[in-house]
């Protein structure tokens, strides 16, 4: 149980500095829900995503499974599908590492749900698309590579 | 902007297959408009839940990396045909949309 409360604490903590961080420049303003963790979705690599999201190095996993196409031909409708195996998973973030703003959602998982989301996201160029999964405080990630004839961010 | 939303719930075993299709342009705020060179405002959703019998089972945020008119797909273990699965979602603009379903 204390171990637990450390990690939230020490996950709160880092969110927290990266806000600052980006509060500090680069981006402009949006008008941002309050609960909308703003700093991941507007970070423009992975790493800061990731540090958004409280998962600066999250270690990797076979038990996270990523159904996407090895070819899409659309870059504006992906679909992705990620499973985790992994006990206890309490949420499931999907990046698409070349994009502008990596982060395309993040899914917290609650009641019964199982450690299952399936989507669509855009894709501006060939990448890898991640999925970062947490569970018990821990953080776990597992990638694919999507190639992407037409990117579909631009106009 | 509330159009409708669609929702199909079914049950699989013991385990919900929810699928949620929101009716929402999803734009980033990076594109631009083919017509005019401007560059076209964000609009997208920002956070999606959902519930089922009034507990919540999932509380996503998106970005505009969404696809437009998003899908989304879950599964729930322990509801039973007959419990009702409500999905709402909020954009960055404050508008929201509400849907609920009955799981078949």
């Amino acid at each position: 149980m204390n171990a637990l409360r450390r990690n939230v604490l020490k996950g709160a903590a880092g969110a927290g500095a990266v806000a600052v961080a980006v509060a500090a420049g680069l981006l402009k303003p949006t008008q941002a829900m309050a609960a909308w963790n703003k700093s991941a979705f507007e970070a423009k690599n992975v790493g800061d995503a990731m540090k958004g999201l409280g998962a600066s190095s999250p270690a990797d996993s076979k038990d996270i499974i990523i159904k996407a196409p090895d070819i899409a031909e659309n870059g504006a409708v992906v679909p992705v599908e990620v499973t985790s195996g992994i006990a206890g998973t309490t949420s499931i973030a999907i990046i698409a590492e070349k994009n502008g703003t990596p982060l395309t959602g993040n899914y917290n998982l609650s009641g019964g749900t199982q450690g299952f989301i399936s989507t669509r996201i855009k894709m501006g160029q060939t990448s890898l698309v991640r999925a970062v999964v947490n569970a018990g405080g821990k953080s776990y990630t597992s990638a694919k590579e999507v190639k992407v004839t037409i990117g579909g961010c631009g106009g | 902007m509330a159009e409708p939303m669609r929702i199909r719930a079914t049950m699989a075993g013991d385990v919900a297959d929810v699928k949620v299709l929101m009716n929402h342009p999803m734009e980033t705020g990076l594109r631009k408009d083919a017509k005019t060179g401007q560059l076209v405002p964000a609009h997208f959703i920002q956070e999606v839940t959902a519930t089922i019998n009034g507990a919540t089972v999932l509380a996503a945020e998106i970005g505009g990396g969404v696809s437009k008119n998003p899908y989304l797909g879950f599964k729930v273990k322990g509801p039973t045909a007959g419990d009702k699965v409500v999905v709402n979602w909020t954009d960055n603009k404050g508008d929201k949309n509400s849907a609920e379903a009955t799981i078949g």
